[in-house]
């Protein structure tokens, strides 16, 4: 089996996996980062986005093959120090997040929407978040949150 | 007001956990040496099931052990909890086995189990089974199943009915009234079928213990220890005492993982066979055709009006589908949950409700956020908004005029629910408040300027929630009671474990039961612990669906307190040499009338369990109290929600301008989560009313199987939402909560199929309302 190194969260990891395994299941069954999250099986839900060299990627279509050499971070890379970063501190000011299984793939889009867009309208949230589905928030608190985590509201 | 009592938007104590990514989610749990299981399901709809012959794919590498429904022949299947008797006697009650039996039913009917060391190895070996089907012609249009004929889903239903249940028996007297009244609005329409879709797939892990002879099961379940009862007793017959399920972090439910399903049961049983663990995820595509679904009701419906616009009577007639297999508590659902909520809100004196449920070749249906709520409540507010439009009355005075009045409570309907309180017109005021319901007219022309199509409407829901007292539901075929279960555990130096039979998956108990707990003890919310999904811990439990967790599981534990803090009085008393009556427990102590003289509440917890000084002779050592709560009634949270919607002519596009939610929940514990689930419920109404649809083909495939066909609501689908409570406080729990889960996804429909009847001036458009549909009842093609 192919070796793949590369860097999760800031530390060097490498694994020997299959051609055909993909990110998300290197780093839930290999590296047991189970913050990321599988929701469907057709690139539709969101729930297993990660950074992969700062981009968000869903890593359920991606394979671990194509991420040798690259930087990746997960939800369980973001906080730093103990503290949350602050989309995740927006996220639980807002109540952004009920059943919590959306919530890693969310928030890392909506940390990447903001690195691109520092302070999107209302309409540039949904539209950059449409790749993500809740079931449970309704979106209307995951809009305030990532208002709230630009400057541009408060609780 | 305590900072983080009663009241209070106290942030949730389950984020940190879930927004690091350290949440226990059941497919997150690694057990040593476990193995995988993946289910072979069937492809057709309905055939006769020769051979499963799984030869070869037991030679495929990997593979451990590969079953089927001969190795199930000693197993019960799974059960149905509620018996309806129907005008023709008791339903038709036929076996759901593990595995298909003889025969296969609907599309993902599960037919065999390989278990395999890894999954990649499950799915090959299940690729060599081979499977000897002979096809026979699928069941899937209800009106065309009742007429049989053809094959029945069931031997024992030759035309495929389940049941033809009436309620009231009032058929005559609601016909004549129907024939002399001034005024009769007749709709059919069609409650569409949706899925649940929680974002977390179904999952389930059995493990087994041979040196204690214990089974385990983690499973994404809404009700663990109901899980436990129906697997133990009546299909594995393992009894409670070797059986733990325990349902850790679970991502969402709606109703879809109350149900106890085939799955569970297999990688129990399996476990222990194998002697290793067994686990298995749902794939999202086989939930679509695993997990129960939900609606799916076919109607026509009569109302009647007297020259005043009062209502005078109405009629309903419905085809319910129960799919192929009963599912735990699909019967109730159609009935119970449904026709006792045709009254409304509503002075309506004559009710006559029918529901013929039918078994079909596809996946079985059972409740759904609301279940049999939405579907009444979309019925009676979709025919009074047509009425108000034939009558050329205003829709909102059209449900003033027939508004129960305050003065009315307690107000007994005429399909059996005796509404405890309310406060109709004042909810409907702050709803038309909030939405500037009188400026409409302006906007409308604004838009019409424009080249849109606006749109008002309106829906006065009400439901009943928090089910329910146990001999009332016993009655009616219940084989459960539904009351619920809390331990109250204070432990040596004053902190406080709560056990709780409610489980949380996303509606944040964690924190709300400990505001509860804080408010009523008077101490911090940080000493606090709640506990819930383990049946080893929990004593017992119902579980957490109808909106009842707050109403009953959350009476359950205020009753338990109280218990704890009688107990703590009187080892208080003698602990400040004076009588319980002079003494008053308030602010975390106990505190003796008219003097200085207390003791703390940690003070009390420790000398409970270091009973030095302590009146051994008539009480005993300790602090815990367990107390079950079994409600005396419904409770009934009402409101009014009003949509507006603009529709582009061109493209039959409709987009939410606005939406108003006007809730009564009676008292809240904490407004931040209750605004959340309201926000949640309206999406998943807004989903079924313009994007969700469960379509199955002539020949029972399911063509909406994926999140590709299937619409799920994403964010740029939706608006942000105005919403707000008006409150009359329930009058018979201790809390006086009504609950507040399903209200948006029950209200949320009608609301807005009224604001697009109006907007484009059509009688009825059918649910979900996409641009095509609208498009051709614009342009009348």
């Amino acid at each position: 089996m192919p070796k793949v190194s590369l860097e999760v969260n800031g530390k060097q990891v490498s694994a020997d996996v299959a051609p055909n395994t993909l990110l998300v299941d290197l780093l839930r069954s290999t590296l047991a980062l189970t913050g990321t999250h599988v929701g469907c099986d057709t690139s539709q839900c969101g729930a297993c986005v990660v950074h992969v060299n700062g981009r968000s990627v869903k890593s359920c279509t991606t394979l671990a093959s194509q991420v040798d050499g690259a930087k990746v971070t997960t939800i369980e890379g973001l906080a730093k120090d103990g503290e949350l970063h602050p989309m995740q501190a927006a996220f639980r000011e807002a109540h952004g997040l009920q059943c919590g299984f959306c919530t890693p793939g969310m928030v890392m889009a909506a940390v990447d929407l903001l690195k691109n867009n520092p302070k999107p309208t209302e309409a540039e949230i949904r539209a950059g978040l449409s790749g993500n589905i809740c079931r449970c928030t309704g979106y209307h608190n995951i809009v305030k949150a990532v208002q709230i985590a630009s400057g541009q509201a408060t609780a | 007001m305590a900072q983080d009592g009663i009241g209070a938007s106290v942030k949730r104590r389950e984020d940190a956990r879930f927004l690091k990514g350290i949440g226990k989610y059941t497919d997150d749990m690694v057990y040593p040496r476990q193995t995988y299981c993946y289910f072979l399901r069937s492809t057709i709809a309905h055939g006769k099931l020769n051979q499963v012959d799984t030869a070869a794919a037991s030679k495929m590498p990997g593979v451990v052990a590969i079953l089927t429904a001969a190795d199930f022949a000693g197993v019960g299947g799974v059960p149905c909890g509620w018996l309806i008797t129907g005008t023709g006697g008791p339903m038709k009650e036929p076996k759901h086995p593990i595995l298909a039996d003889g025969k296969v039913r609907h599309v993902g009917d599960p037919v065999a189990a390989v278990i395999a060391e890894s999954l990649a190895e499950a799915k090959d070996a299940a690729e060599a089974i081979n499977l000897d089907i002979t096809e026979l012609p699928a069941v899937i249009d209800m009106k065309k199943a009742l007429k049989g004929g053809g094959t029945p889903v069931h031997d024992e239903a030759p035309d495929n009915l389940c049941f033809d249940w009436v309620f009231p028996d009032t058929k005559a007297d609601v016909e004549a009234a129907i024939a002399s009244a001034h005024h009769v609005t007749k709709l059919d329409l069609v409650n569409n079928r949706l899925i649940a879709n929680p974002m977390e797939p179904r999952a389930a892990i059995g493990v087994y213990d041979p040196s204690m002879d214990e089974h385990t099961l983690v499973t994404t379940s809404q009700n663990p220890h109901v899980i436990r009862l129906l697997m133990g007793a009546f299909v594995l017959g393992i009894p409670e005492h070797k059986l733990r399920v325990y349902a850790p972090d679970v991502g969402g439910g709606f109703g879809s993982k109350i149900y106890h399903y085939a799955a569970e049961a297999l990688v129990t049983w399996a476990a222990k066979k194998i002697g290793r663990p067994v686990k298995w995820t749902a794939e999202r595509s086989e939930s679509f055709i695993s997990d129960a679904h939900g609606r799916d009701h076919v109607t026509h419906a009569e109302m009647a009006f007297d020259k005043d616009g009062k209502i005078v009577a109405l009629k309903c007639e419905t085809l319910a589908n129960m799919g192929a297999y009963l599912s735990t508590f699909a019967p109730c659902v159609p009935t119970w949950l449904h026709g006792t909520l045709l009254a409304g809100q509503y002075t309506n004196p004559k009710i006559y409700c029918n529901v013929k449920a039918v078994f079909t070749n596809t996946v079985p249906v059972d409740a759904y956020r609301g279940a049999g709520r939405p579907e009444a409540t979309y019925i009676l507010e979709r025919i009074i908004s047509k009425a108000a439009r034939e009558m050329k009355i205003d829709q909102v005075e059209l449900r003033r005029r027939n508004f129960i009045q305050p003065n009315q409570f307690p107000y007994q309907t005429p399909v059996a629910l005796v509404y405890d309180t309310g406060n109709y017109g004042a909810s409907m005021d702050a709803a038309i408040k909030l939405a500037d319901y009188t400026g409409f007219e302006a906007r409308r022309a604004a838009a019409k300027a424009k080249g849109k199509l606006r749109g008002i409407g309106v829906c006065s829901y009400i439901e009943a929630c928090g089910i329910a007292p146990s001999s009332l539901v016993g009655a009616l075929g219940a084989r459960a009671g539904l009351y619920e279960a809390a331990t109250i555990r204070v432990n040596p130096t004053g902190s406080v474990t709560v056990l709780t039979g409610s489980h949380s998956h996303g509606q944040g108990h964690e924190t709300t039961f400990a505001q509860v707990v804080a408010d009523k003890l008077g101490i911090s919310a940080d000493a606090i612990e709640i506990v819930h999904g383990d049946t080893a811990k929990v004593p017992f439990g119902m579980g957490t669906y109808g909106s009842r967790s707050i109403a009953v599981g959350g009476a359950a534990i205020v009753n338990a307190l109280n218990k704890v803090i009688d107990k703590g009085r009187k080892i208080a008393a003698h602990l400040l040499e004076a009588s319980e009556s002079d003494i008053v427990y308030e602010g975390g102590a106990y505190k003796v009338k008219g003097t200085d003289k207390q003791k703390t509440f940690g003070e009390i917890a420790l000398t409970a369990y270091v009973p030095h000084k302590y009146p051994l002779e008539t009480l005993e050592p300790g602090l815990e109290e367990t107390a079950f709560y079994d409600p005396k009634n419904f409770t009934f949270p009402a409101g009014t929600y009003i949509a507006e919607v603009e529709i582009d002519p061109e493209t039959g596009k409709t987009e939410i301008v606005q939406f108003t939610a006007a809730d009564d929940f009676g008292n809240i514990i904490n407004p931040m989560i209750v605004e959340g689930q309201v926000h949640g419920g309206l999406v998943q109404g807004i989903g079924q009313a313009l994007y969700e649809n469960a379509v199955y083909d002539e020949n029972g495939q399911l063509v909406s199987g994926s999140f590709m066909d299937y619409t799920m609501p994403r964010a740029d689908d939706v608006p942000s939402f105005k919403v707000t409570t008006t409150s009359t406080p329930c009058t018979h729990n201790p809390l006086g909560v009504k609950g507040c889960g399903e209200a948006g996804a029950i209200g949320s429909p009608p609301a807005i199929i009224n604001a697009i009847c109006d907007a484009i001036g059509a009688d009825h458009i059918e649910m979900p309302a996409t641009p095509e549909k609208v498009w051709r009842a614009i342009h009348k093609v």
